[in-house]
């Protein structure tokens, strides 16, 4: 079980001397039955899949092959990505017989690089929410204490990583859900630049926010698994060209020199004064080991959330105008007529958030309302990606908090769909800016973690983690959660 | 701006979903809660502003024209609730009466 509780680049040199790739993954499997009755990360488990996986790949090796760069990496995988033959259910009733006949890009870079599938995680229903609590198949718990939501949406992600039941994870963050469960539950979470990593095979939720990024353990377990899955993709034509180095060489380089901001807008009222400190001691460490800090305004931020909400939900409207009953997905038994099987199929199929969230979403773009509304709030997007660009000018990096508070309780927040949203106030600006950004843990108030959010040019997710590779060098490692 | 229940109805018949009664009075509060949040916006200035759709908006993408292997039918028809002869099957559209087209 030891090897379970360190970075997977930490156990990488030892595998195949003190540890099998068969006995690590029998290991992996161990720890998952163990856990999940506390914490129900995963929705489903692939034992036998990853033993299989396990004993192809020694004979690959035995069989003269070279080692690939992700090898024995157990990874879990949010389960809005498309996995063959195996479940892939979004969190919804929609979905809950549903398997992909294809992989999801990202899916097969992983197994092609050697990552060994464990399972697929909770999440919010089609990764909509902040808490887990969307899922149709019950919510995840926060390791630190299980009355505690994980955040969301890729809570099971999260999770799964914080109670070592897998090495990494795969998350989507459409405007904060990797960062904020991976603060919630003291991993490390990357929202890469939009288009850096293929979306072929996630299942869609806002398509011009959506962005697949790795959970994991530490700053270099990120980078390893970002080597792997960025790059160009032939089936997602809004991936982009951006030629991919490795990440893993500029952990090391340090800070000196680098300048970055902190905008007051990410430090005002509503922000947690536990969080507050913590954020700013993390800020003060990366100062001492000679980045140069300095003030920087991105005036839009006030406006980010409901800019987020209307464009988002316009786009919900849209991809999940798809699930009708007739192709795949769930079907209303005995409806007459087209219209009474897609209307009755949706109101089985999608549970409350999803529905809220269409609703708002066809009505903002309705007749009477669009200019008001969805067109209003793409003018707004414009004005905060010209915030960063003029920001970005100035320093190298922005830092502030993820999430406004250590985190919440289960049930705390879902009579409140609005105090919900509020939640992801500070990751949303990156998602609509189309910009990287990462969650690293820096802190502990009340026994629960606290993340760090730096965010970077597009495309500069190098200098991202060489940032966050200093804190995590510079603040003190969390404990082992109480498990 | 209030939306009434006649604007509810209206948005739940463009979305194909089939409310209860007590969803729709749910959401009537949820929407009006969270559609004065928005009034924010009204605030700000955005006279001549552009919009945005995408952030990293590039160019026109095109690929080769070029047939290559796509889903077989019989995957891309596996998980239909229905099907038949290498179609999708849904009620019928035009004579819901018709025995033929319903069976």
């Amino acid at each position: 079980m030891r090897w379970l509780d360190e970075p997977y680049h930490r156990l990488r040199p030892r595998l195949g001397r003190e540890v099998t790739l068969s006995e690590l993954v029998d290991a992996a499997l161990a720890r998952i039955e163990s856990r999940e009755p506390k914490v129900r990360a995963f929705l489903a488990v692939t034992g036998d899949q990853a033993r299989t996986q396990a004993r192809a790949w020694s004979a690959r090796l035995a069989a003269g092959e070279p080692a690939p760069p992700l090898l024995g990496m157990t990874m879990a995988l949010k389960d809005n990505l498309c996995t063959r033959g195996i479940p892939t259910t979004c969190g919804s009733r929609m979905l809950a017989r549903f398997v992909p006949p294809y992989d999801a890009t990202v899916t097969a870079r992983l197994a092609e690089a050697g990552a060994i599938l464990v399972g697929k995680t909770n999440l919010d229903e089609f990764a909509m929410g902040s808490s887990t609590e969307n899922s149709a198949f019950g919510p995840s718990h926060n390791p630190w204490d299980q009355a505690y939501a994980p955040g969301g949406s890729s809570g099971g992600s999260a999770v799964a990583v914080a109670a070592r039941e897998a090495m990494a994870a795969l998350g989507s963050d459409t405007g904060g859900s990797v960062r904020l469960p991976a603060a919630l539950c003291g991993a490390v979470g990357l929202k890469p630049t939009y288009g850096r990593v293929s979306r072929y095979g996630l299942v869609a939720f806002a398509s011009s926010l959506d962005q697949v990024g790795p959970i994991t353990r530490d700053v270099t377990d990120c980078a390893l698994v970002l080597n792997v899955i960025a790059g160009r993709d032939e089936l997602d034509s809004t991936s982009a060209e951006a030629s991919v180095p490795d990440f893993t060489r500029a952990l090391a380089g340090g800070v000196a020199g680098l300048r970055i901001g902190l905008p007051a807008e990410f430090f005002g009222p509503g922000l947690d004064a536990a969080v507050k400190s913590s954020v700013l001691a993390a800020v003060r460490s990366l100062e001492a080991a000679g980045a140069r800090v300095q003030d920087v305004s991105l005036p839009a931020v006030e406006y980010a959330l409901p800019t987020y909400c209307l464009i988002a939900c316009a786009e919900v409207s849209s991809n999940l105008a798809r699930y009708d009953g007739v192709a795949y997905g769930h079907r209303a038994a005995g409806a007459k007529d087209l219209y009474t099987l897609c209307a009755r199929t949706r109101e089985e199929g999608f549970g409350a958030e999803a529905k809220r969230r269409i609703m708002l979403g066809t009505f903002a773009l309705s007749a009477g309302h669009y200019e008001g509304f969805y067109r209003k709030a793409q003018q707004v997007r414009t004005l905060l990606r010209g915030d960063f660009e003029r920001a970005f000018a100035e320093v190298d990096v922005i830092a502030g908090p993820v999430a406004p508070t250590p985190g919440f309780r289960l049930g705390e927040k879902t009579a409140d769909p609005l105090q919900m949203y509020l939640i992801d106030t500070y990751t949303i600006p990156a998602n609509l800016a189309g910009l990287p950004a990462i969650s690293v843990p820096c802190g502990f108030a009340a026994g629960l973690p606290i993340g760090l959010q730096l965010i970077a040019r597009a495309f500069d997710e190098a200098t991202l983690l060489r940032a966050a590779f200093a804190v995590e060098q510079a603040v003190p490692p969390l404990p082992e959660p109480p498990l | 701006m209030r939306i009434t229940h006649e604007v509810v109805d209206h948005v739940a018949r463009l979305s194909r979903l089939d409310l209860t009664d007590e969803e729709r009075r749910l959401f009537l509060d949820q929407l009006n809660t969270i559609l004065s949040y928005f009034a924010k916006l009204d605030t700000l200035d955005t006279e001549g502003v552009a919009p945005t759709a995408q952030a990293l908006a590039g160019e026109n993408v095109f690929r080769a024209d070029i047939v290559t292997p796509s889903l077989p039918v019989e995957e891309a028809l596996s998980m239909a609730p229905e099907s038949r002869d290498g179609h999708f099957v849904v009620p019928a559209v035009f004579e819901p009466d018709d025995p033929e087209r319903t069976r």
